[in-house]
């Protein structure tokens, strides 16, 4: 089991990690052995098996509609890299990503 | 009775739309943060909105309730377990680097909403793929004008309760399409679910629209699908549907392109410029990652619980409209404007019917005096100064004879802009009732000073009467014109014999 | 007796009746703190003044006569990765160096309100990613039984303080041994609880559905009153557990008469280091006298437990830490945008993350995006949760015939620093005996049952079904009456 050092590259990108061109062939060789460490389920077969997600079986967790105190913006901003008084400030990005 | 608009082009246009309603609740869908409208950036944010290190989520019940609402007025079944997954991407109004939302078990499903024209252009029954609830984004503002460097993210919007609404790709006209988000706004208004006001965003829409043009050897070729984003009003969805389906019959004639061929395109709708522009995906951003979220717990449902939702739901607009249409023998077009104003116009119209005892002149009066001058001055019907009781005496003075109807407007008018009652107005204008003897009297000298009128009449004519009527008008303004013509003719007949 | 060789439980007895105050049992830990961190590095931040002027205002209730919390006084060393608002925040990264939170982690109000004394925040493997805490940003702790040697980890720096007398006890957190595995190659007693027993809210996430907070302390007894104080229902937390809070230390007078204890054939496979082997077989032996009784189940699918951890986990952490970019709060970048990126947004991103993240973080991340992805699911994250079930099966019908599993924590004793730091598959392997655990969301202690002749502790772990804390810990403590390996400690250190 290997991942060519392209896939490798994508997945980095995907993950938004920049790694530098020796990173990448380390990650590369690393992340072969252990995706063809974990492969070893494969001889197991789990057709007839339910996934499990959670260890837990609690269902119907909620909480009422009321308001909480919110921080103040200060707060909010205090570890902001960068803010200016109200936001957050980012590089230039157009539009929202509007939670599609 | 699903009916395709007769239309002049070669192909028909194929839409399914995306809608995302904010829900009406108090606080976000996973933290007690208010969700007030407008306030200041980051104003309404905690640990949990902003995400935090170390933060959690805890599902608000009403946001959930309400959900459930919404997917049952769209006629949708309600699974009986339900959970959440996370949708991983990045973006600066998306502080978790996720969005929580629901991938393979939506809490509903399969449903349809009807949206019929009044006017019988069409009627259309357009398919629910599925309703499930996830959170909101926070907002990225970007001032190009400013020339600044930086976007400024607020994120008092993030975490916000949504529903997103996916339809089958049932609809077959940007006419339709816009029709069919008014009653699905309508719905949603009716029964509390949200206030879906487009300018604040909480009701956001996207559209997938393509063409089917049928072949000379009768298969149908099909246009490769477009998304159209940042439409900010019903009307620009009209209108950009309408352009697209144009601008895709024009590049279907150019290439030939047929769907499959290419991946699916996001187009941006310029609505000063009128026109759809493409928009740069980025080629890995569609993998999203879904998993569940292992913060929060699944929900079950029971039937029960099903049942008591939709106990405590109101009467979905549809049902009014029928409902008005039998009780008050109105028709399907006046029901149709009633409902269309919202709940409380057509309690004010069903107490006002209920006073006069009639729906069709209450319907008028409603249509052409209420509304008309609602719409002028603006404001709530339920703030609206004169109350059905005085309508309902107005007319009831109509219709004893005291007046005509355009005297009765004009005291609608007088009450609304004076404020005074309805007596002290007709008071003032010096309306009171003729009585029958000054009436003969008047009639008298009228045809004593038309000799050419009576011919006519004694001759067959009878609407030359109309001519008695104009002048006994000018002559007392508060006659009666039926009566005047009746008693004329009555008069006239006398003189014969 | 010398305060710092006193248990937690005496500590505590000793300020609510006026024997010691707080103020000299904080006094004589930071003192301890200050002469041996340069040489352990167990410490990523010590707030002497503030744990004063606590322990001041303790000792004052006391004197008004007010009512003292279960945990009067006592100092306590928090790892890293739960939310401080009164301290830094780190989880030992550079990408929050310096970052403090607005708010406190549940377990850190609840210390709180037990008038416990908060003396530092201990090191760890960066975002408790490791089991060597040679994963820290800032520096690996060293094992106070031999300073050339790991601690293990993530919890290295508590199971280390604890170790070397730099607190009586220590908060840890364990997503697949990161409590039970430093404890045992410290020589000290650290307990996984029941997935959901103390709430997650402030902890810094890594894997959601593995995570879990838990005490390391001298003894089972101190670690019965640190879960006593720190366990219970929290509102903030959707999968915290509403169940009752035991008395814990009082349950521990039951005897251990008639308590069946599984032993696992799967545990003793070819790695296993014989000193260790003899050492687990030596506490079988005890336990038996204490009268217990031993029998032998099976855990079919053991072996799969790691892999399929390694799934697990990392897709859970991808998510988990894509909050951290830069955006919000943490390390951002301040390379000069190349426009080598489709946008000066992404570069920020991805620079971000490439500098504030180490190369385990970004390993895992990238293994668990890389597991998540289109195309991958199946085989990978889908694939490792049906296994997932099956392990948990496994416990569930091993404890339909024994109350408790014993065996090793770890393969071998304390490694040497840099022995496995080359090879993530061989520093993935320590973690053999304790995944599972986590996996299934049961409970599991692990405490000192020996030393090899090198002096280097040997761990025994006792694993239980869920919400079992009271006879784990009882079997724990029973185990430490009948022994003194837990009383043992390194001689003079640096
Ligand atoms: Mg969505
Ligand atoms: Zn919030």
């Amino acid at each position: 089991m290997s991942i060519s050092r392209q896939e490798v590259a994508k997945v980095a990108s995907l993950a938004r990690l920049a790694l530098a061109d020796d990173e990448l062939d380390l990650m590369t060789s690393q992340l072969g052995s252990i995706v063809g460490f974990v492969s070893q389920l494969e001889e197991l077969d789990t057709a007839a098996v339910e996934p499990l997600a959670h260890p837990l079986d609690a269902k119907n967790v909620f909480r009422d509609d009321v308001v909480k105190p919110s921080l103040s913006t200060a707060e909010a901003l205090q570890s902001a890299p960068r803010q200016d008084g109200e936001c957050f400030l980012v590089p230039a990005v157009l539009g929202d990503s509007g939670a599609a | 009775m699903a009916s395709t608009p007769t239309t002049a082009e070669p192909y028909t246009t194929v839409i399914g739309l995306e809608v995302h309603v904010q829900l009406q609740t108090q606080t976000k869908l996973f933290c007690g943060c208010s969700t007030t409208f407008g306030s200041p950036p980051n104003t309404q944010v905690c640990p949990t909105c902003l995400g935090l290190p170390g933060s959690l989520p805890v599902m608000n019940r009403r946001a959930f309730d309400l959900a459930i609402r919404a997917a049952l007025a769209l006629n949708c079944k309600i699974a009986s377990f339900t959970k959440w997954d996370r949708k991983n991407y990045f973006y600066p109004d998306l502080p978790k680097g996720y969005q929580i939302s629901q991938f393979d078990l939506p809490f509903s499903s399969d449903g349809h909403l009807e949206v019929v024209d009044p006017k019988g252009a069409f009627s259309r029954r357009v398919g629910i793929i599925r309703v499930h609830l996830e959170e909101d984004a926070g907002k990225s503002m970007h001032d190009e004008s400013a020339g600044l460097a930086d976007t400024r993210i607020d994120l008092n919007r993030a975490g916000t309760p949504l529903c997103e609404i996916v339809s089958q790709p049932d609809l077959r006209s940007p006419q339709e399409a816009r029709a069919w988000l008014n009653e699905l706004k309508l719905l949603l208004v009716y029964l509390g679910v949200s206030d879906c006001n487009m300018q604040e965003g909480s009701l956001r829409v996207d559209a997938n629209v393509n063409l089917h043009i049928p072949q000379p050897d009768g298969r149908i070729a099909k246009t490769p699908i477009v998304e159209i984003k940042n439409m900010n009003s019903f009307r620009s969805v009209e209108r950009a549907l309408t352009y697209e389906a144009a601008r895709q019959w024009e590049e279907w004639q150019a290439t030939k392109l047929e769907l499959g061929t290419m991946p699916k395109q996001t187009r941006g709708w310029d609505d000063p410029a009128g026109i759809t522009r493409p928009q740069r995906q980025k080629e890995e951003s569609s993998d999203y990652r879904y998993f569940p979220e292992p913060d929060l717990v699944p929900v079950t449902v029971s039937e029960e619980q099903v049942a008591a939702v939709r106990a405590a739901m109101g009467e979905p607009p549809a049902v009014l409209r029928t409902t008005l249409e039998e009780t008050w023998k109105i028709s399907a077009y006046d029901s149709d404007v009633l409902v269309n104003q919202g709940r409380d116009l057509v309690a004010y119209f069903e107490e006002l019917a209920t006073l006069v005892g009639e729906g069709k002149v209450a319907s008028n009066w409603m249509q052409q005096d209420v509304l008309r001058t609602l719409n002028e001055r603006g404001g709530m019907i339920g703030e609206f100064p004169v109350r059905p009781a005085v309508v309902a005496d107005i007319i009831g003075r109509i219709a004893k004879g005291d007046f005509d109807t355009s005297r009765g407007r004009e005291i609608f008018a007088e009450v609304l802009s004076s404020g005074r009652s309805v007596e002290d107005v007709v008071a003032s204008m010096g309306i009171a009732a003729v009585s029958d003897d000054d009436l003969i009297t008047l009639c008298q000298e009228l045809i004593a000073a038309n000799p050419k009128i009576v011919a006519d009449v004694q001759g067959g004519k009878e609407q030359a009467a109309a001519g008695l009527i104009g002048q006994a008008k000018k002559k007392n303004p508060n006659v009666n014109p039926g009566k005047v013509r009746q008693t004329c003719l009555d008069l006239i007949r006398q003189l014969k014999d | 007796m010398h305060l710092l060789e006193r248990s937690a439980v005496d500590l505590v007895a000793a300020v609510k009746r006026g024997d010691v105050t707080a103020v000299q049992c904080s006094e004589a830990y930071l003192d301890r703190i200050e002469q041996l961190n340069p040489h352990v590095n167990a410490f990523l931040a010590i707030d002497r003044e503030r744990a004063l002027d606590r322990a001041a205002d303790i000792d004052a209730r006391r004197k008004a006569g007010k009512p003292l919390g279960l945990l009067a006084g006592l100092p306590v060393a928090v790892k890293d990765a739960l939310c401080t608002a009164d301290m830094p925040t780190t989880c030992a990264s550079k990408m929050l160096a310096g970052y403090r939170p607005p708010y406190d982690a549940d377990t850190v109000r609840r210390l709180r309100e037990a008038d416990a004394v908060i003396v530092g925040k201990t090191n760890m493997d960066e975002f408790a990613m490791g089991g060597s805490n040679e994963n820290s940003a800032f520096g690996p702790v060293r094992n106070p039984w031999d300073l050339s040697r790991a601690p293990g980890g993530s919890s290295g720096g508590s199971a280390a303080c604890v170790a070397a007398d730099m607190a009586p006890v220590a908060i840890g957190s364990d997503t697949g041994g990161s409590i039970r595995q430093p404890a045992g190659l410290c020589g000290i007693t650290g307990l996984k609880p029941t997935y959901g027993r103390v709430s997650r809210r402030g902890l810094i996430a890594f894997a959601s559905s593995l995570d879990q907070i838990g005490p390391m302390a001298r003894s089972a007894a101190d670690c019965a009153l640190m879960l006593e104080a720190i366990a219970g229902h929290d509102p903030g937390d959707s999968t915290s557990l509403a169940d009752a809070v035991p008395a814990y230390v009082e349950l521990l007078e039951k005897p251990l008469e008639g308590v069946r204890i599984g032993r696992v054939a799967e545990h003793y496979s070819e790695g296993l280091d014989p000193e260790v082997a003899t050492g687990v077989e030596e506490a079988f032996a005890v336990l038996k006298a204490a009268g217990a009784t031993i029998h032998d189940v099976k855990l079919p699918h053991a072996k799969y437990g790691v892999p399929t951890y390694y799934l697990v986990a990392p897709c859970e952490a991808s998510s988990n830490l894509a909050r951290y970019d830069g955006a919000h709060y943490g390390y951002r970048s301040s390379t000069k945008p190349t426009g080598e990126f489709e946008s000066p947004l992404v570069e920020m991103y991805c620079r971000s993350r490439g500098e504030g993240f180490g190369p385990e973080v970004k390993r895992r991340i990238m293994l668990g995006t890389y597991a998540l992805s289109s195309g991958y699911y199946d085989a990978y994250y889908a694939k490792a949760l049906q296994v997932r079930r099956l392990i948990r099966q496994d416990y569930l019908d091993a404890f339909a015939q024994v109350d408790l599993i014993g065996g090793p924590v770890s393969a071998t004793p304390a490694f040497k620093l840099g022995e496995k730091t080359d090879d993530p598959l061989a520093m993935y392997l320590v973690d053999l005996y304790t995944v599972a655990t986590n996996l299934a969301g049961v409970a599991g202690i692990s405490f000192p049952c020996g030393f090899t002749a090198g002096g280097l502790p040997v761990g025994f772990q006792l694993q239980a079904p869920a919400l079992s804390e009271p006879l784990l810990l009882r079997a724990a403590d029973r185990f430490q009456r009948l022994t003194d390996w837990h009383t043992r400690r390194p001689k003079a250190i640096g």
